[in-house]
């Protein structure tokens, strides 16, 4: 088990704007009236998207058999990471101690087996109470076996989701970063006239392959995405992540201490932005040309955002038309709070309200700036405040996490996903029309008012 | 008749089990103005609230009492009693399902005394109910689970009476029900339509017809079950005439509800094929002193037509199956009165039923072993939950969707499998996956003497 003081330390990020109040970090769950995940939830969403690599679950079966392969994030190639594995520990393993010595032969039976870029072993509630040491075991598997072994040592009672996604960004830079140079430039991939600069993106998951309307663009600039964490990536690229030029934090604090880590031990500066909605699409892009310093790239990337500006504001035009002037109850987390909301503005549609819950003080400043003085935010979303809000302020849709999809919907109000599960890609220019369309999709449903009208009898 | 081979993995490879602290969630969620709450870390309700979320595609009262790492460490009874308190005060239930996990089962919890300390705390909120279930995630599987919770309830809810308090008077049409986990809404739906075309009223024990088949009411959200078996139901228990079991996995639940009631049972492992139809409407037929309805009779003549037309397709089909105990042992069943062989079966865990099931060998293991064992025996088609669609793809072969979790389709947890109705479906089904992955087809075979621009374009 990891040691309080470490969980302190993760919770007390100095990046994050929450922890420059007194009340720093995240509050205690309260039992009886909690929602969410655990740290162990967080650190699996955080690496699954490395693709190659064997994922153990160290744990009895709930950890890993009621969850593997529900994520939408998705590959380019290898399909490693959608095997659920798991030790499914038995009362014998954990009353006679014999979980660790489970795990060994676990760790070399997916090698054997799967021939892995290498094992992340994730560590749970009863192994951690239990005392396995984690840290040693996966360093003799790793030794014995010749393969890396990453210990992810994020239990679920350590703390949210949001801690488990720091303590894997934390096993990331302490295991991984740092271990491997990056491959030269392929030949056939060089342009003349084009410096490529290699990128690091953090935060970015690449749910329903969004990413891949973003890349070309990228390819196009010369931007190389030396590794991510983790977005179709593979274990060789995030090994190299720190000889990035410069990090990207995507849409998300969650793992905002990668990015400081890096920059303290490499140098490496970053920034944060978005790929949801054109303005933001565009900003990000101009933020990355901007902080390379180099101005034939600036130029490149300002003749770009002309070009798929032009082309996606004519390709929205009638959508624009037809979700003008509706009225829109957004409630997710974080960054997307604002992020979305200039996705939305985008489309001509009028944001009546936004959930805040998650956001830090900066993100409200910038919700204030997008909405105006007046807007209304919204810190507890329970269900039935959210209904609430949606009929004091005449909502026509929702749009949240899969979590509150039926308190939307059976209260038969329009909704709009807008979280890990999803099936639909929404970032860069592209995914501004596939937002448009699922928006349109719900919206002008004929379903509506037959679902509101009394049967007849 | 099945011999059983035990897990020799250390590592399970694509899971089939599935947590028995989620099982007991459902059981809980079959039960009118219930909230289940489990006693652990977020992730173990965050994970089996996504897990039913998906299946059912409905919201899914569940609640935790979010142990942290002080009260990992320290000791967790605060966190219940605060848990129990702040659902009562919030939203009134009318029970609330209270189930160990892992996590604070490794820590010593004593469910049952926190029970009672919150009894005497809160006074005021006796009308609800609280059941405690210990359902460490290391023992069983999701079936075992459901039935410890099912027995639990019974437990609880059904006060002994004292040896010499008179016999209350029987209902002479009440009949009680035990359901297994295996039996979905779309099943329970099915069963009552069964036993009230005798005449005869069931009272359903849990009820996932009226809570979990997927139903719009017209109030808005609450944060409670809307339908199942109410509270009330389970006193009137010892006043049915007979008590009828579905599925071996709640033979321990029955011994309890018969033990306490008094009320004599019937157990059936099985609703799925003709015979076993058959002896449960002629059990019904005589507790109702009733014959069977016309509509059924029907029922059974296309059900008997269905098994001609599906007998070309199902015999000697060599079917893999992955499933909990009863659904494993219902299918197995089912195929092998349709001259099917069951070349692979896996199940999650250990239970008396798989030693008296129809096929040779049953392995206690994951979906790996299920593919290893399918590809070895060159089976032609799976049964399994979504999780198989993967195997299957690597196989080349057909699909059937049973058990859970099932999130690649619609409507899954409404299917029917029962009955008279629901064997005709489940043949066609099968044969039609059979038909549609037709691997007897002879290769083309042109002689050498045939014309040679003719036999390229055969090439």
């Amino acid at each position: 088990m990891i040691a309080a003081k470490q969980i302190s330390a993760l919770l007390q990020e100095p990046a994050c704007e929450h922890n420059e109040k007194s009340k720093s970090g995240c509050a205690r769950p309260k039992p009886g009236a909690s929602a969410g995940g655990c740290a162990f939830d967080g650190a699996q969403i955080a690496l699954l998207p490395i693709v190659d690599v064997a994922h153990i679950v160290h744990g009895p079966i709930a950890c890993a058999g009621n969850s593997w392969d529900n994520r939408g994030t998705r590959s380019s190639g290898p399909t490693l990471y959608r095997l659920g594995m798991t030790t499914d520990l038995s009362e014998q393993d954990v009353i006679m101690g014999r979980s660790e010595k489970r795990l060994f032969y676990a760790i070399k039976q997916a090698i054997e087996e799967q021939a892995p870029a290498a094992v992340f072993v994730y560590n749970t509630c009863v192994p951690a109470l239990i005392g396995d040491d984690l840290e040693a075991l996966c360093k003799s598997a790793e030794q014995h076996f010749g393969v890396p072994v990453v210990p992810v040592d994020a239990a679920g009672f350590y703390g949210s989701k949001n801690l488990g996604n720091r303590i894997a960004g934390e096993a990331m830079v302490k295991y991984v970063i740092g271990t491997r140079e990056p491959d030269p430039i392929p030949e056939h991939a060089q342009r003349p006239g084009i410096v490529v600069h290699d990128l690091g993106l953090i935060g970015e998951y690449n749910i329903a392959g969004e990413f891949w309307q973003v890349l070309p663009l990228f390819d196009e600039l010369g931007l190389r995405v030396l590794g991510s964490l983790s977005s179709d990536a593979r274990f060789r690229e995030v090994q190299t992540m720190h000889r990035s030029a410069l990090n990207m934090v995507v849409c998300s604090k969650a793992m905002i201490n990668v990015a400081r880590k890096l920059q303290s031990r490499y140098g490496t500066p970053w920034f944060e932005g978005s790929f949801y909605g054109v303005a933001d699409t565009s900003q990000a892009l101009r933020d990355i040309a901007q902080r390379l310093d180099d101005a034939d790239l600036v130029a490149r990337t300002e003749a770009l955002i002309a070009r798929e500006e032009a082309q996606i504001h004519a390709a929205l035009a009638p959508w624009r038309e037809r979700l003008q002037g509706k009225r829109v109850l957004l409630y997710t987390g974080g960054v997307k709070s604002w992020s979305v909301i200039s996705a939305l503005q985008d489309l001509g549609m009028d944001v009546v309200a936004t959930g805040t819950r998650k956001s830090t003080e900066e993100d409200k400043a910038r919700i204030r700036e997008l909405m105006g003085e007046n807007t209304k935010m919204i810190e507890d979303g329970n269900p039935k405040a959210l209904l609430g809000i949606v009929e004091e302020y005449r909502a026509d849709i929702l749009i949240a996490g899969g979590r509150n999809m039926y308190t939307a919907l059976k209260a038969r109000v329009p909704f709009l996903d807008f979280n890990q599960e999803r099936e639909f890609g929404y970032a860069g220019y592209a995914g501004m029309l596939t937002l448009a369309r699922q928006l349109a999709l719900t919206l002008e449903s004929p379903i509506w008012p037959q679902l509101r009208a009394k049967a007849p009898w | 008749m099945a011999q059983l081979s035990k897990r020799h993995k250390a590592l399970s490879v694509s899971p089939l089990k599935t947590s028995p602290t989620a099982g007991a969630a459902l059981a809980f969620l079959g039960v009118h103005r219930s909230i289940p709450m489990l006693h652990g870390a977020q992730g173990c309700t965050a994970f089996a609230k996504v897990f039913f979320v998906r299946h059912f595609r409905e919201p899914i009262p569940l609640q935790t009492t979010a142990m942290e790492q002080i009260s990992a460490v320290m000791g967790a009874d605060e966190n219940v009693l605060e848990g129990l308190a702040t659902l009562c005060e919030k939203s009134r239930p009318a029970v609330i399902g209270l189930l160990t996990t892992a996590l604070s089962e490794t820590e010593g919890t004593d469910i049952q005394r926190l029970v009672r300390e919150f009894r005497a705390a809160y006074p005021q909120y006796a009308q609800t109910r609280v059941i405690a279930v210990n359902t460490p995630d290391y023992v069983g599987d999701f079936e075992s689970g459901y039935a410890l919770a099912v027995r639990a309830m019974i437990e609880t809810l059904l006060e002994p009476r004292s040896p010499a308090a008179p016999a209350r008077p029987r209902q002479a049409d009440q009949v009680n029900v035990l359901v297994g986990a295996s039996l979905t809404p779309g099943d329970v739906e099915e069963l009552k339509a069964l036993i009230e075309a005798f005449g005869l009223y069931p009272v359903v024990l849990p009820d996932l017809s009226t809570s979990l088949d997927g139903h719009l009411e017209s109030s808005g959200h609450t944060p409670l079950t809307t339908g199942g078996t109410p509270v009330d139901a389970f006193a009137q228990l010892d006043q049915s005439i007979a008590t009828l079991v579905i599925g071996a996995s709640m033979d321990q639940a029955a011994d309890q509800l018969k033990a306490l009631s008094g009320v004599p049972d019937y157990r059936f492992p099985s609703l799925m094929g003709l015979s076993a139809v058959d002896t449960f409407l002629q059990c019904l037929a005589e507790i109702s002193q009733r014959p069977v309805p016309p509509s059924l009779r029907r029922q059974r003549m296309q059900l008997e037509d269905a098994m001609l037309d599906a007998h070309f397709m199902l015999g000697m089909a060599r079917i893999a199956i992955a499933a909990d105990a009863d659904l494993l042992h219902a299918f197995t069943r089912l195929l092998v009165d349709m001259g099917a062989e069951v070349v692979a079966a896996v199940a999650p865990a250990r239970a008396p039923i798989l030693e008296q099931t129809a096929c040779a060998q049953i392995k206690i293991g994951d979906l790996q072993d299920l593919e290893q064992l399918a590809r070895t025996h060159q089976a032609e088609l799976l049964i399994g939950n979504s999780h198989a669609a993967a195997s299957a793809q690597r196989l080349g072969i057909g699909l059937l969707r049973a058990g859970f979790p099932q999130y690649d389709i619609l409507g899954g947890h409404q299917r029917t499998w029962i009955g008279y109705r629901g064997t005709r479906q489940t043949l066609f089904d099968l044969a039609n996956l059979i038909l549609a992955h037709d691997h007897h087809a002879i290769a083309p075979y042109r002689s050498i003497y045939a014309p040679t621009e003719d036999r390229c374009q055969v090439d």
